[in-house]
């Protein structure tokens, strides 16, 4: 039994293993970039599984829309770190007990090593100091004996090699750290209006399994304006070029306000960083119900579809009487209307128009189930019909309305204003990931660099014997040295 | 600005397949060249026309290299900023560091063998470029508003010219190990240009070495998009495809350079492992973009 165990071991912690297992590591990454990730883009993942049914019932078990989270992903690495720790270890105590031990002894036949000359001078003790004393001017480490001189330099390189390799470790546990310990939510916030931050104010939250999510940091912000700018020019029109939002923040330091953009975040006092993700138009409706109450007044947020902000939308009014009203917007900032139907062509609100539908029915019973405010769930409604039978259909600038038929009301849009997602988020092992990256940096920089040679030095009769390795594959230049050594014992400069 | 830039940049992709046309003539004046001089001196014409081939074709990548140069310049002129904002200006930089590099080896360790390499890869990607990716010159996103922009960009293209290079030696040693082996197969010496570049042992520790440069600052260039990412979408890792890729171009050659100091390894095996990691690279710069849309698809064509 423990011979199997020791010999498990060896097979882990074999360079063979950490080869294959970085190739399935490489492999094993590969799907999820081809197959959309519930983490990434959960909306592309219900159009993927709709369109591969079949490929679903395989997918969905082996954890293919969370690659990098399912047990097979997680399995490799962990083996890969067990193999790696498991090789880094007795190499460290390997190192240490190198460091001390006194250097190599000089070699009987310098001829035999890689590079080798001879020095044609009487051996003296004035000519091994000499050679003694370039070494060490060259920072090699020297050991003179009744042999003549052994040297070594480049002890830094495995040093290196085994900082990188325990700065990995570093990186995971940073890693690991953050997914217990941070969270990460998104709001949606229109102009004007503010978020608290509190669990219960996010569109979506997901958090460690150690954070206490009723004890967030406390904080507000207030959303005070939104600037955005497209390319109005010939090439890529329509790109974005400007994306200021202006918050006022309340945390720890006090009231204050922030400019927030693509680049630049806002870091709050308790370390929760806010993220501005992406933006998108709410339209504001005045909506008069049968009795002439205003049954609903204020903004709604507007999803868009695509790059010029074409958005849809979804006003509910429950609290119309004699009947609920509910309409289905499409709002377009710069509207056209074509063969294609009714699209924006501008990302900006050059001349903004909301088509909507309406929908009518009997007053519902509240019930308590909260219901997406971005869809119409139909039921018990029914489609408003305008002249004629036919459909009704508005389109309104902003400023203008109409009266429903059948004394259901009125509708009035008022205009738009921005929206702006937020990001919150804390990945409190940041600092440790980043500090064993830059640490990992330098190590391997050194290893890669450091090059690791020794000298030997032998006096004969009537002459000196060089002699040197490289014991890395990446040195250079070693005849040169040994050349330049024989030179020293000679005594030319 | 930007009609001279675009011109220098179509002048320098026929440059470079000019030096193409020139080494391959390089290679083919070689054919039945033995390794060293035949001491009749029968052969002294054929060796001078490989000589000559080989030096035009070094002047057309240098020719070629200085009007990308100032093609890259130009553009960063006309646009007013550094001129890595789409995928058009990536592999026009990109190339004339490839190119710089290979100058580099030429003039310092004389390493002309790469030459047909270099030009084929600076020919193939400049004539994309100036097809294909091609885009008239426009002003950044807010997204490339960061210093860390300028920072990963700039270690991306030092790490390519060092992975290109790399594995163009790799493709040149298994080119000459096939040629020995075979030739120790029917017992005789082989011949040709293969005969000429250096030997499977040079061009493996030349890999390694250019390699063990490029991958630190590969690793850089993955740190600091990550830090990057961290400022922009308050995430530093995300799985995008972008990233994935380089993650998965960072373990390949992780393992290039494990498998060049472990024996059994060593050769052959290192050899593929360095041409698949610079399949996976250029997998990243270019089909990650036209193939897969993420985060990273503001670098689209």
């Amino acid at each position: 039994m423990r011979e199997w165990l020791r010999w498990g071991w060896r097979q882990l912690t074999s360079m063979r293993t950490a080869l294959i297992l970085l190739f399935l590591l490489a492999l094993a990454a590969i799907p999820g970039s081809m197959v959309p990730q519930q983490r990434i883009s959960p909306i592309e993942v219900m159009d993927w599984k709709k369109a591969h049914p079949n490929l679903d019932k395989v997918f969905e078990p082996l954890g293919m829309y969370d690659v990098y989270s399912s047990p097979w992903f997680s399995a490799i690495y962990l083996l890969l770190f067990v193999s790696l720790i498991g090789c880094i270890l007795p190499r460290i105590v390997k190192y240490a007990r190198d460091l001390r031990r006194p250097l190599a002894k000089v070699p009987a036949r310098l001829d035999r090593l890689p590079a080798a000359g001879v020095a044609a001078v009487e051996p003296s003790d004035e000519a091994l100091r000499r050679a003694e004393a370039w070494l060490r001017r060259r920072r090699y480490r020297t050991r003179r004996t009744d042999d003549g001189i052994s040297a070594e330099r480049g002890f830094l390189r495995e040093f290196g090699n085994l900082l990188f390799h325990l700065s990995l470790v570093g990186v995971l546990v940073g890693l690991a750290w953050s997914s217990l310990l941070g969270f990460r939510g998104t709001v949606v916030v229109v102009e004007g209006r503010g978020f608290a931050n509190a669990i219960t104010q996010y569109d979506d939250f997901t958090a460690g399994a150690w954070v206490r999510t009723d004890d967030l940091e406390e904080f507000s912000l207030t959303v005070d304006s939104f600037e955005a700018a497209f390319e109005t020019g010939r090439v890529q029109r329509g790109a974005a070029r400007v994306f200021d939002a202006t918050l006022t923040v309340r945390d720890g330091r006090g009231e204050h306000t922030e400019l927030v953009t693509v680049n630049e975040p806002y870091t709050t006092a308790g370390g929760s960083q806010i993220n501005l993700l992406g933006h998108g138009y709410a339209g504001h409706f005045t909506v008069k119900d049968g009795n002439g109450a205003v049954a609903f007044q204020g903004p709604q947020v507007f999803l868009p579809q695509d790059g010029n902000f074409s958005s849809v939308g979804v006003v509910k009014v429950p609290d119309a009487r004699p009947q609920r009203l509910a309409f289905e917007v499409i709002f377009l900032p710069t509207a056209v209307l074509d063969e294609t139907g009714p699209h924006s062509v501008f990302p900006d609100a050059l001349d903004p128009e909301v088509w909507l539908n309406a929908w009518a029915g009997e007053p519902a019973e509240e019930t308590g189930v909260p219901e997406s405010i971005y869809t119409l769930n139909t039921t018990g409604l029914e489609p408003v019909e305008g002249d004629g039978g036919e459909r009704l259909r508005a389109r309104m600038k902003p400023g203008s309305g109409f009266t429903l038929p059948d004394g259901l009301g009125s509708v009035q849009f008022d205009g738009y204003s921005r929206w702006v997602k937020l990001q919150i988020s804390q990945t409190p092992g940041n600092p440790l990931a980043l500090a064993s990256v830059l640490i990992g940096l330098v190590g391997l920089t050194i290893s890669l660099f450091v090059k690791p040679r020794r000298l030997f030095v032998r006096p004969g009769t009537g002459q000196v014997d060089v002699g040197g390795l490289d014991r890395s594959d990446t040195g250079i230049g070693l005849e040169d040295e040994v050349a330049e050594l024989v030179g020293v014992i000679e005594g030319k400069d | 600005m930007a009609q001279y830039s675009d011109l220098a940049m179509v002048a320098a992709t026929v440059a470079y397949i000019v030096a193409l046309v020139l080494h391959a003539g390089e290679w083919a004046f070689a054919r039945g060249l033995g390794e060293e001089r035949d001491a009749s001196g029968a052969e002294d014409a054929q060796r001078v026309n490989v000589d000559l081939f080989g030096r035009l074709a070094t002047a057309a990548i240098l020719i070629g290299w200085l009007l990308n140069t100032v093609g890259v310049v130009l553009r960063g002129v006309a646009a007013g900023r550094a001129p890595w904002g789409n995928m058009y200006e990536f592999v026009t930089s990109a190339i004339a560091l490839v190119v710089l590099l290979y100058l580099l080896v030429v003039w310092r360790a004389g390493a002309r063998w790469l030459g047909i390499g270099v030009a084929f890869v600076a020919a193939l990607m400049m004539g994309l470029a100036v097809t294909v990716f091609y885009v008239d010159v426009a002003p950044l996103v807010p997204a490339l508003h960061s210093v860390w922009f300028i920072v990963h960009i700039i270690a991306a293209v030092i790490s390519a010219a060092g992975f290109n290079v790399a594995g163009l030696a790799s493709i040149l040693f298994l080119v000459r190990d096939g040629a020995e082996r075979r030739a120790r197969r029917r017992g005789g010496e082989f011949r040709g240009y293969v005969a000429r570049i250096p030997s499977p042992r040079k061009l493996e520790l030349f890999a390694h070495r250019v390699t063990a440069f490029a991958f630190p600052v590969w690793t850089f260039t993955i740190v600091a998009g990550s830090i990057w990412a961290q400022y922009a979408w308050g995430r530093y890792w995300n799985w995008d495809p972008k990233e994935t890729w380089s993650f998965i171009t960072w373990v390949v050659y992780a393992a290039f350079l494990h498998a060049s100091l472990t024996a059994g390894w060593r050769g052959r095996p290192a050899a593929i492992i360095s041409i698949l990691g610079l399949l996976t690279f250029w997998f990243n710069f270019v089909g990650v973009n036209l193939l897969f849309s993420g985060l990273h698809s503001y670098a689209g064509i």
